[in-house]
């Protein structure tokens, strides 16, 4: 009955057969070229393959699907020297990658840590990908860095949030870009003291994996040093649909700011179920780092005046020329606007591409040596850089608060874009991550 | 102690849901026989029917015959047109043909509306909060807990006190016997399926308030849904809702409590129960 299991086996045998012979052959290969990965196999013919991962079923398979049309885009600008890869210096005027077609495909992630690397293993050993990116979930994503690492095949990280994914589970082969938590409370914690005052009692409502816990201590430890204090971490299993019990231990309490940590449709559902029980006539609602459909599952009454942070909004269009060309090839092949896993989808794309035409090839080696190097490339946010020590982005912070309904422009201006803060002050010292990188082969 | 009674309180209003969910299928799998995998998938069917209606009329009392009437004849047809030629396979086929048709159904919703979350606010009649004792409550919920009641009692009444459910319950005690005394037991059949799924289709729009409506909303609950029918006792209609009952309080009070050990404490329970009492709680010997 189960076919998945039987083919996942015979993949696994095979991908284990394939290793052991690659591994007592390379002795003979490395006369003529090292072989890293899927590096020079993969790039013999006239196309090469990138691996896409985005979860379509699952909690998270909104994002998913925004994080797929923002791939597709992406893949089919470079093939076509099109859109926002055009403007990129290293790959204005061409077509393709090194003169090489891409090949890509999408498989479902399922939201779970299993199936993504099940498929990402089918793309690196059959499709024998050059790249594989995408992951909606740090679950996913810290999984799909370890299959990168053992695979040595590069990994574009998707959405991920959590500070283990650039830190305890770094990996050479990873590069993410998203804000992480560590991040996101450096540039929120001011804000929300700055519009709510400094003695405020705040309750956590978060989801139990490493993602939840990451945010939420991050933003602990940033609200407790500026005067706020913890009243509780909810923690709640992850996923879930109903929240009943843990609500009604929050709307019990005596908090008078509510900060819901949880993602996607458990965000939907949880935001939802809150709002049942009250919680918002008496508290402050917080949605630090707000998902992709989450205000169009909630609507607009509650988001009214919500503090949060995207990865990027569209209205950053008015700031970046790159997010206005982005924005407008977007809603021409999809007939909506971007959201930000679409914006990631894009711009690690980008950045990855930019590093293989400036390395002037694809062994992943010289690829990662190519973006830790650090320069900054001119994207939808401006110019942003890979940190070395970490595989960190180093980007802007776009602060975002819920309009009135009747403020809005359009059916999905939800937000006003309080503050962008510069990525720089923002980065966790080095020092504190606990990465400790991985070698290179 | 003022916080107990309000996990309980939460407890029973999951159950009133689980116990909906649970009746549809009961009633198929304890009456027909039939183990029905794509009950999750009309659960969401019945939602979107209602979320369609209600973003439309914005009236939630519209919305609710919109997801019975829908699912009623989603039901119909295919009962007509596949799950009639099931009955008397083995219970593998049948969970592996509704297993199928639940993907195909949410695919299908998937591609036509998108995997994006739809927007479905409380209703504006039950969207503030309820004094109970010293405990603040969702209106909403003490409206689902009141909806619940007045399904099941009125499911109660067709099958116990009408001619239809007389025949329903003749029927599956002994169809034979039905058939010569010239009742049509295919048309009942039919419709009893239909039945089971108007219920999940309910639940659906029901449900739909507290969770956030996309196509896979009915897949975590197909399963929770299965363990409360094992614990009520298959074919038992008092066993849903008692299943419901003691799954939702379960839950509820687990996740309270000691949050890792709820997923597993349900499936704790459906095992002590198969091991004491294999009928289920409420359970009659025979057709499952």
């Amino acid at each position: 009955m189960d076919v998945k299991r039987t083919e996942f086996l015979k993949t696994a045998l095979g991908a284990g057969a394939g290793l052991s012979l690659a591994a007592t052959a390379s002795p003979w290969l490395s006369a003529a070229e090292a072989a890293v990965g899927n590096y020079p196999e993969g790039t013999s013919g006239s196309s090469i393959f990138v691996g896409l991962l985005c979860p379509s079923t699952g909690s998270y398979s909104a994002d998913g699907e925004d994080e797929r049309e923002g791939y597709f885009l992406a893949l089919d600008d470079l093939n076509n020297g099109t859109g926002v890869m055009a403007k990129i210096p290293s790959l204005a005027g061409k077509k393709g990658l090194l003169g090489k077609t891409i090949v890509y495909k999408v498989a479902d992630t399922e939201t779970k840590p299993d199936p993504a690397v099940q498929r990402a293993t089918e793309f690196i050993t059959q499709n024998k990908a050059i790249m594989i990116t995408g992951g909606v979930s740090s679950a996913v994503d810290i999984a799909l860095e370890k299959l990168a690492q053992q695979q040595k095949v590069v990994y574009m990280v998707g959405a991920s949030g959590s500070n283990d994914t650039t830190g305890k589970d770094c990996q050479r082969y990873a590069f993410r870009s998203q804000l992480d938590a560590y991040m996101v409370a450096q540039c929120l914690s001011p804000v929300l003291v700055k519009a709510y005052g400094k003695n405020r009692k705040a309750i956590y409502l978060t989801p139990d994996y490493s993602y939840g816990h990451s945010l939420t201590n991050s933003m602990r430890a940033v609200t407790e040093k500026l005067g706020w204090t913890t009243v509780a971490d909810v923690v709640a299993p992850f996923p879930t649909s109903d929240y009943s019990s843990l609500l009604t231990n929050i709307a019990n309490s005596n908090a008078d700011v509510f900060i819901n940590i949880e993602f996607g449709n458990d965000g939907i559902s949880s935001t939802k179920q809150a709002a049942q029980f009250g919680i918002m006539k008496k508290m402050q609602l917080v949605i630090p780092n707000i998902s992709t459909y989450l205000p169009d599952g909630l609507g607009a009454e509650i988001m009214q005046g919500v503090y949060g942070t995207q990865d990027w909004y569209y209205t950053l269009e008015d700031r970046y020329p790159l997010s206005k060309i982005f924005v407008e090839d977007f809603v021409k092949r999809w007939k909506n606007r971007p959201r930000w896993t679409a914006h990631i989808a894009y711009a690690q794309t980008a950045i990855w591409a930019d590093a293989v035409a400036r390395a002037k090839t694809f062994d992943p080696v010289a690829v990662i040596k190519t973006l830790e190097e650090g320069k900054p490339l001119e994207l939808m946010l401006g110019p942003v850089y890979y940190r070395a020590g970490d595989h960190q982005q180093v980007r802007p912070c776009p602060v975002l608060r819920g309009k009135k309904p009747s403020e809005m422009k359009a059916k999905d201006d939800f937000f006003d874009l309080i503050e962008v803060v510069p990525g720089e002050k923002v980065m966790q010292p080095l020092a504190e991550t606990s990465c400790t990188m991985p070698p290179y082969l | 102690m003022h916080l107990i009674e309000a996990q309980a309180l939460n407890g029973l209003a999951l159950g009133a849901i689980l116990a909906l969910v649970a009746l549809g299928l009961t009633i198929v799998f304890g009456l027909l026989g039939f183990a029905n995998f794509a009950h999750g998938a009309l659960f969401m069917i019945g939602a979107y029917a209602g979320w369609i209606v209600y973003s439309d009329t914005n009236n939630f009392f519209l919305a609710i015959p919109a997801a019975l009437i829908v699912t009623f004849i989603v039901g119909l047809v295919i009962e007509r047109v596949l799950i009639r030629l099931y009955y008397q396979r083995p219970k593998e086929d049948q969970i592996l043909v509704t297993y199928g048709l639940a993907i195909v159904l949410v695919e299908i919703v998937r591609a036509i509306f998108s995997g994006q979350t739809k927007l479905l606010t409380t209703p504006a009649w039950a969207a503030g909060i309820v004094q109970i004792g010293g405990i603040v409550y969702p209106q909403y919920r003490v409206a689902v807990m009141a909806i619940a009641a007045i399904t099941l009692a009125l499911i109660y009444l067709v099958l116990f006190r009408t001619r239809v459910g007389l025949i329903v319950r003749a029927g599956i005690d002994d169809a034979v016997i039905v058939n010569i005394l010239g009742i049509n037991v295919n048309r009942t059949f039919m419709l009893v399926f239909a039945l089971g799924a108007a219920i999940a289709g309910l639940s659906g729009i029901v449900d739909a308030p507290l969770v956030a409506v996309n196509p896979d909303m009915g897949t975590d609950l197909l399963v929770q849904s299965f363990v409360v029918v094992v614990i009520g006792g298959v074919g038992s209609f008092f066993g849903a809702i008692l299943g419901g009952i003691v799954a939702g309080e379960i839950m509820s009070l687990t996740t309270a409590f000691a949050p890792d050990y709820s997923s597993v404490m349900l499936y704790v329970a459906m095992a002590i129960v198969l091991i004491l009492r294999p009928k289920g709680l409420l359970g009659v010997e025979g057709r499952a």
